[in-house]
């Protein structure tokens, strides 16, 4: 298996708070890993940093071989590197109609068949061209994710990385949002990166996931594993518990 | 068991440039000092009946009802005043995000001391103390230093506790919690759940309940009722969700990917229109 995205001893420093500290994570061509954690365990900064949009102060990160130095990233990189963000109702364009907002990344790349693209990346998404000429408040929370998933496909990546896609989503939408990603995961063999804060999420998408806390990675292990309960450290343990959902404890 | 909230055929309608938007369609159901918990997608009416019963409804929107009584006072027919003295004295309501819902300009102490002194006829240091005791209630190790922060200062868990307090310290009899953990992360999701899950069998309290996640609501709560499209489609004890009935609970029910269930892919609600009707 070849490596597609690789991060050594990467450390994330604003001021003095140090958000990444030394987490290295790898992830093989083709397969999907999970990164998991609570707010500020740095799982979040750590797929920013590969994007280009944290200030990596120590470290390495090579995507498909080619190590990447610096906040600038070439437009090679972002072709084969998408992100979809967890906030849909944020990461689109308030006025910019569907159809802009998709032709934005081909017109910067210089692709000219974009209408047969955007055609395509609506249809693979399930919103169809009726969708074309809106605008996003006219659109759910869940159709809106669908058209920044089309947006980070439109380029045909080989890689996304997801933050949180689903978690602004209701818990019906979500399973579609879902079943979406998985399936243009095996139509495109695609790698995902995938930050949640569900384990359930993660066993259900991802074949392997790190564990993170405080900005380090605590513990790396298979979903199998996961499931079967075989866990070394007792953060990993507790957050287990706590997904499981409330439990009255009998007086 | 004596009805402290009795909602019958409750509907809440927006008007707007395009028609009428019906958020809520003849709701209706009673509550003792019960957990209930009101479950639904987005869209559904369960924030808004739950704000109906509140009286935060916006003011160009028409509620009306067949009977909306409150300990057997009519909140339809109440004048502004007596439906403001019953706000957050009688019944309270947790929202969903601390960081929109909490004054920021405004000490944590200082908002719970001014929930109490509007209230209650309390001086300075009585009502200090009792916010310090309510921090404490809610687990805050060191209420002395929270108390003097202000909400951009401490964390989402935090926050949420301190809305608790906020809340609580009036002594509420009904208790509206609408989505009070889904911005919280899965950890401090269950502390919070557990801290309101025990403030609410010790003082006995009515609670409503609101979420889209069925399974933490049916995990939390005695009865669950199940709204789709304004209307109720289902109601249901907690302990018999298993044997729900509806297609829409069910589907609710099955969607969430669980630990150790393989299922590719996922179940997902096949939304029929005359669920709606």
């Amino acid at each position: 298996m070849t490596v597609a995205v690789s991060v050594e001893n990467l450390s994330v420093v604003y001021d003095d708070f140090r958000a990444l500290d030394t987490a290295s994570v790898e992830v093989e061509a083709g397969e999907s890993f999970g990164l998991v954690g609570e707010s500020g365990s740095g799982k979040s900064t750590l797929l920013r940093a590969i994007a280009g949009l944290a200030p990596v102060s120590d470290g390495a990160i090579r995507v498909q071989g080619r190590e990447l130095r610096g906040a600038r990233r070439n437009k090679a990189f972002y072709r084969s590197v998408q992100m979809v963000f967890q906030d849909p109702y944020g990461s689109l364009h308030p006025r910019q109609t569907i159809d802009r907002q998709l032709v934005e990344p081909l017109a910067i790349h210089g692709i000219s068949d974009g209408e047969r693209r955007i055609l395509k990346a609506l249809d693979e998404v399930g919103l169809g061209s009726g969708f074309r000429f809106r605008y996003p408040h006219q659109l759910s929370g869940g159709q809106r994710q669908r058209v920044a998933i089309a947006r980070a496909l439109i380029l045909e990546p080989s890689i996304l990385l997801l933050d949180e896609p689903t978690s602004a989503l209701d818990a019906s939408v979500q399973a579609e949002v879902l079943n979406l990603l998985e399936q243009v995961r095996r139509d495109r063999k695609l790698t995902f990166l995938m930050v949640s804060h569900d384990l359930g999420v993660v066993t259900h998408m991802c074949g392997r996931l790190a564990v993170m806390q405080g900005g380090r990675v605590v513990e790396r292990l298979t979903s199998a594993d996961l499931v079967a309960g075989r866990i070394a450290e007792d953060y990993t343990r507790n957050l287990m518990v706590a997904s499981k959902g409330f439990r009255r404890k009998t007086a | 068991m004596s009805a402290l909230l009795t909602v019958e055929d409750l509907r809440v309608r927006f008007p707007t440039r395009t028609g009428v938007v019906e958020a809520v369609r003849g709701v209706s159901f009673t509550l003792g000092r019960e957990r209930l918990g009101i479950v639904g997608e987005s869209g559904s009416g369960k924030s808004q009946t739950g704000r109906a019963v509140m009286g935060l409804t916006p003011a160009h929107a028409q509620v009306t009802a067949k009977r909306l009584a409150f300990d057997g006072i009519d909140l339809l027919s109440a004048p502004p005043k007596l439906r403001r003295d019953l706000r957050g004295k009688r019944i309270a309501m947790i929202l969903q995000d601390p960081k929109y819902s909490l004054n920021p300009v405004m000490s944590i102490g200082k908002q719970i001391v001014e929930t109490l002194q509007r209230h209650e006829k309390v001086g300075r240091a009585e009502a200090r103390k009792r916010a310090l005791d309510m921090l404490a209630a809610v687990q805050i190790r060191d209420p002395a230093r929270v108390f003097d922060l202000y909400p951009h200062e401490v964390s989402g868990g935090m926050g949420q506790r301190a809305m608790i307090a906020m809340m609580l310290v009036a002594g509420p009899e009904l208790l509206i919690a609408d989505e009070p953990t889904s911005a919280l992360d899965v950890t401090v999701q269950l502390e919070v759940l557990s801290i309101l899950d025990k403030l609410v069998a010790e003082r006995g309290m009515g609670l409503i309940f609101v979420s889209h996640d069925l399974r933490l609501v049916s995990s939390f709560c005695d009865r669950v009722l199940v709204m789709y499209a304004g209307r109720i489609v289902e109601e249901i004890a907690a302990s018999e969700l298993s044997n729900a009935k509806h297609p829409y609970t069910q589907g609710l029910l099955n969607c969430m990917p669980v630990i150790g269930a393989d299922r590719h892919p996922l179940p997902v609600l096949d939304r029929k229109p005359e669920w709606a009707l």
